[in-house]
């Protein structure tokens, strides 16, 4: 399988996708601590 | 957070931020390919001499002084909790835990300058001696390294521009 880093498309789709996997990861965390606090 | 020094951590901090990934994107977007197509007309021997030295030189300088001025505006947040900003966010604790991604992987991008980078890029610039297939080696290192840097860069610099505004009601409630 080739490496996505290889190419510069591959290097930025990643970057985006990673950008996603984040987002909901920090947004679980906000989310959770305003339950917390409630 | 204390206004009187916000600003000035805040100013710096973007300045070197856009020295540090500006360099990381010519590299990436720009002197890859260049130094690709002036190597196969056998004209790449300037670029490795004059532009590659230089642009280094400001890349990791500039890398340490983002972190830096970063660190310092995190400290100067007070976290929800009434402890420290800096704490709060590399423990990514509620609304600091954003931030705290970003300086995550701004800490990643600065190990990766300083431990995979530069070393390397030392090697093939003949700072320090190597065999052809170290320097091989290290050409492969160093480019997937600054490859990874431009790919985290992207949520890098996401969080940091909507973790600490108002944004962020919208964005991750």
């Amino acid at each position: 399988m080739k490496n996505p880093l290889d190419s510069l498309s591959g290097t930025v789709i990643c970057g985006f996708i990673l950008t996603l996997v984040l987002w909901y990861i920090a947004r679980l965390i906000v989310s959770h601590s305003l339950g917390a606090g409630a | 957070m204390n206004p009187s020094t916000d600003w000035i951590f805040r100013w710096f901090h973007i300045l070197a931020g856009i020295m540090w990934i500006g360099l990381l994107y010519f590299f990436n977007f720009v002197n890859v390919e260049a130094v690709k197509q002036a190597a196969a007309a056998g004209e790449a021997g300037p670029i490795s001499k004059y532009v590659v030295p230089r642009a280094l030189l400001f890349f990791r300088w500039g890398a340490v002084v983002t972190w830096i001025f970063g660190a310092a505006l995190l400290g100067g947040y007070l976290a929800p909790n009434g402890g420290n900003g800096f704490v709060a966010a590399f423990t990514l604790q509620g609304a600091m835990a954003p931030i705290g991604i970003g300086a995550w992987l701004g800490t990643i991008m600065l190990l990766n300058v300083w431990g995979l980078i530069w070393p390397n890029q030392k090697k093939l610039l003949g700072f320090v001696p190597a065999t052809d297939a170290e320097k091989a080696k290290a050409r492969r290192i160093a480019f997937l390294a600054s490859r990874t840097n431009t790919m985290l860069s992207i949520p890098m610099i996401f969080f940091m521009a909507t973790g600490p505004t108002s944004m962020s009601q919208i964005i991750y409630h």
